[in-house]
């Protein structure tokens, strides 16, 4: 999936639960309140399951949460490191 | 045609049926006044693989899928809630090993834990923390030893019997959830006695003074331990608990369908009077009503949707909730019978009341409900 494409998922969800039309690629979604324990975890079932990803304990990085930017470039990666498995 | 899938799940819940009503119903009323399930039981339950239901099966586990687990739990929940009770906590320690453990972890535990050679615990609830669970207050801290423990829980189901707890501790200021062995030193358990309800579920309290455990131990990473390990664990024991309660009801509703069969009072069979019919009606709709949100919340768990969070969270309130209803109904149905301990009933009833409050309160389940429908209306204007 392009880059672009991921980011207008990732938008399109977190939209479900906060105003994100405003979101910049890179703000802070920790720094805007926009995450609590819930959410997290909500966040975490919902790149596996639209991007065909796996998220284990060594994913378990905040950086790859924080902006929409950094969701992209961290599905980005596990999508390459599945298809290079295959 | 029907499926192999659904062949299999059909056998699964043939033999749980039969293997309930053989050696887990007739001995339910003795764990209870006994507050024990006896070993032999619990090595039968090991033996039959029902300690293995959500482990790979690389690890010797069943791995059945969520709609199978959910029949499971409500096959046992109808006979036994602490029986019930030793799957939940065992599944979820053992679920968040499989989710966030590492290939060591997975390796160390999983096989012991499928063949029953291991009983985990989750160790989240303190004397004063329960329902702001985020608050925790035993602490972890990284010294060249590993992590030393200090701190306090409370009401950890199987405790008692417990090999392995999975302990959440605050670290750093973050929430780190650490696997700590019955034998560490430092780590003392005290059985609690004498609940009102799932007495069978040997509770007790761990006091952690400056427990020593490798720094391997820590699951996940530290600062995740609420926010993914305890969240994705406790929606597991949300479900089970949620197919627990519709259990609870199926076992109500059985007893007083016999009962009000067998009693007259006025010269007739009770069934026969209106104000037992309506209650015998509630308590069909309830059952069924909580069942298909079981349904529901099992298919989003197995295809990992994120809903699956909320909708856990509103099978477990429902179910519950509806559960306290109709086993209160049924008491009343049973009149003195019912409050005696010749029935079983009376011990439905205080089941479903510990059901009320246990992984998460209702009332926790009422505000995320809330706060979530709340969000996505503020944020689409509108709701699903």
């Amino acid at each position: 999936m392009e880059n672009t494409a991921i980011s207008v998922e990732l938008r399109s969800f977190i939209a479900r639960y906060y105003r994100a039309d405003l979101l910049k690629e890179d703000d802070d979604i920790f720094a805007i309140g926009f995450v609590n324990s819930l959410f997290a975890m909500q966040l975490v079932l919902f790149m596996e399951k639209t991007f065909d990803i796996k998220i284990g304990s060594t994913d378990l990085d905040l950086n790859n949460f924080r902006s929409i930017r950094a969701m992209v470039q961290f599905i980005d990666r596990k999508s390459a490191e599945a298809t290079s498995k295959d | 045609m029907i499926s192999e899938e659904k062949l299999y799940q059909d056998d699964i819940v043939k033999r749980i049926k039969i293997f309930t009503k053989q050696e887990i119903f007739p001995y339910a009323d003795s764990f209870d006044r006994d507050e024990s399930i006896p070993k032999e039981i619990i090595e039968k339950i090991a033996n039959n693989g029902y300690l293995s239901l959500i482990i790979p099966k690389q690890y010797g586990g069943t791995e059945i899928n969520s709609l199978t687990y959910g029949l499971v739990h409500e096959e046992i929940g109808s006979a036994c809630s602490s029986v019930r009770s030793l799957l939940t906590v065992h599944d979820m320690v053992a679920y968040a090993i499989k989710r966030w453990g590492n290939n060591e972890q997975k390796d160390r535990f999983l096989s012991k834990m499928a063949a029953g050679e291991i009983i985990g615990a989750f160790a989240l609830s303190e004397p004063s923390i329960g329902s702001d669970a985020g608050k925790i207050q035993t602490t972890a801290s990284l010294t060249a030893r590993g992590y030393v423990i200090n701190g306090h829980k409370k009401w950890i189901s199987f405790g008692q019997i417990a090999d392995l707890f999975l302990v959440f501790t605050r670290c750093d200021g973050m929430v780190a959830a650490i696997l700590v062995e019955r034998n560490t030193a430092g780590l003392t358990i005290i059985p609690i006695h004498g609940m009102l309800g799932l007495r069978g579920s040997m509770l007790a309290e761990l006091k952690f003074e400056d427990c020593i455990v490798p720094e391997y131990n820590v699951l996940g990473r530290t600062g995740f331990g609420f926010s993914h390990i305890a969240t994705s664990a406790l929606t597991l024991g949300r479900y089970s608990v949620a197919c627990g309660c519709v259990g609870i009801m199926k076992a109500c509703l059985a007893s007083c369908l016999q009962y009000t069969n067998e009693r007259k009072q006025f010269g007739v069979q009770i069934k026969e009077h209106q104000l037992i019919r309506e209650m015998i009606t509630n308590m069909i709709v309830n059952t069924k009503a909580a069942r298909f949100l079981c349904r529901n919340a099992g298919n989003l768990i197995e295809n990992n949707d994120p809903d699956s969070l909320l909708e856990a969270s509103i099978a477990k309130y429902f179910a519950s909730s509806s559960a306290m209803k109709v086993a209160s109904d049924t008491v009343q149905i049973h009149g003195a019978n019912g409050c005696s301990s010749n029935y079983p009933v009376q011990r439905y009833l205080r089941d479903a009341k510990i059901m009320e409050i246990i992984e998460g309160s209702n009332q926790i389940q009422q505000l995320y409900i809330a706060k979530n429908i709340y969000q996505q209306f503020e944020s689409l204007g509108d709701v699903a």
